[in-house]
């Protein structure tokens, strides 16, 4: 009987050791790196492609009107200063969260509006998740649609790996890091669902279970929550310090804004 | 704001068949949920959808809460004469939108 239980209990041991060897994998190659849009099914694929069934498309069209419109005691509009997006704002978002000189740190797309907003148009912040803002960033981030990924690296070392620090910790009562899942068993199977890779190559997207737009943070929160720790505030530090590296290891990838995925 | 996408075919032979699609914004508030102090959020949802060819009904769609936000509906017609696809659908609030399309049909 003892020697049994050894035999299992070496059997089990056997298990687990490649699990073990399996953890660190570390970044994912460039060569394996891809969109989590291939592992969408056909129609939700469809979805995305066709800009007329895309409900993003609602977005940018709001977001659009938002750009012509005159805002804060200013009375300018974004199309005041930076003309036709369709130029001006073309790979902006590949870019961002970029080094903002004057604060010392990196600032995301929705805080660069805001900025905008309150320096330039004085007018009050719009509130992060709020359909302004939402629409406001998916329309100056569709402009990058099919460009790469492309973090200015120079100065924001430090940035990117406080983000990558917070990447690989373990947190909330599942005690889980990012990484455990989406660099070391992507691909992998979760209660039937395909591990994604984690790249935000289309944010703002449109989420099926959201039945709206919503940003990268927000995603960010709802993983969180789904780990049972406490979110990060929008747009705290630590927030803006995962974008950044999450956009930094996506790097080289096309942008889909606005993605649709489930 | 936006309020729809439509999607109509400017031009087609006669007797082709044409696919239209309608992506209409709108919450779809079901009616069934709640808000943080625990009061109902009444519904709100387009119950109709009527598609008019020259003023002849070609389709129609009677729409319930378990139908998602954002509702997307692709139907299809024959092209029969050149004229004017409406699209026209009513919330729950009484109020019927209309969005109109010309079509040349050779």
């Amino acid at each position: 009987m003892a020697r049994l239980v050894r035999s299992v209990s070496f059997a089990l041991v056997a298990a687990i050791v490649p699990v073990l060897a399996a953890v660190s994998a570390g970044e994912i190659p460039e060569s394996e790196r891809r969109s989590d849009y291939h592992l969408m099914s056909p129609q939700t694929r469809a979805m995305q492609d066709d800009e007329t069934a895309n409900p993003g498309t609602l977005w940018v069209l709001d977001g659009e009107a938002l750009w012509e419109q005159k805002a804060g005691s200013a009375q300018r509009s974004c199309a005041d200063c930076h003309q036709d997006a369709r130029q001006s704002m073309k790979g902006v978002a590949a870019r961002y969260p970029a080094f903002d000189a004057a604060r010392g740190r990196p600032v995301d797309l929705e805080q660069r509006i805001n900025i905008c907003r309150a320096e330039k148009q004085k007018a009050p912040e719009l509130a992060p998740e709020s359909k302004e803002l939402v629409a406001l960033t998916t329309y100056v981030a569709t402009q990058s649609r099919g460009m790469p990924i492309a973090i200015a690296t120079e100065g924001m070392e430090k940035f990117i790996a406080a983000g990558r620090e917070l990447f690989e910790r373990r947190s909330g009562q599942l005690n889980l890091s990012c990484s455990q899942c989406h660099d070391d068993n992507w691909g992998r199977l979760l209660a039937g669902n395909v591990v994604p890779q984690a790249h935000p190559v289309g944010y703002p997207l449109y989420r099926l279970e959201w039945q709206g737009v919503g940003s990268l943070q927000r995603r960010l929160r709802n993983c969180m929550i789904g780990l049972r720790a406490e979110p990060y505030a929008y747009g705290s530090p630590e927030n803006v310090a995962l974008e950044l590296y999450l956009m930094y290891r996506a790097r080289g990838l096309p942008m889909e804004t606005p993605a649709v995925r489930p | 704001m936006a309020r729809a996408l439509i999607n109509i075919p400017r031009a087609a032979k006669r007797g082709d068949v044409i696919e239209i699609k309608a992506l209409i914004s709108h919450p779809m508030e079901t009616g069934y949920r709640h808000d943080e102090t625990g009061k109902g959020i009444p519904r709100d949802i387009i119950n109709r959808f009527v598609c008019l060819y020259n003023g002849v009904e070609v389709f129609r769609a009677d729409l319930f809460p378990a139908i998602s936000a954002n509702p997307f509906l692709s139907f299809h017609t024959v092209a029969t004469e050149s004229g004017v696809i409406a699209l026209a659908w009513t919330g729950d609030d009484g109020e019927t939108y209309t969005q109109l399309a010309n079509i040349t049909v050779e």
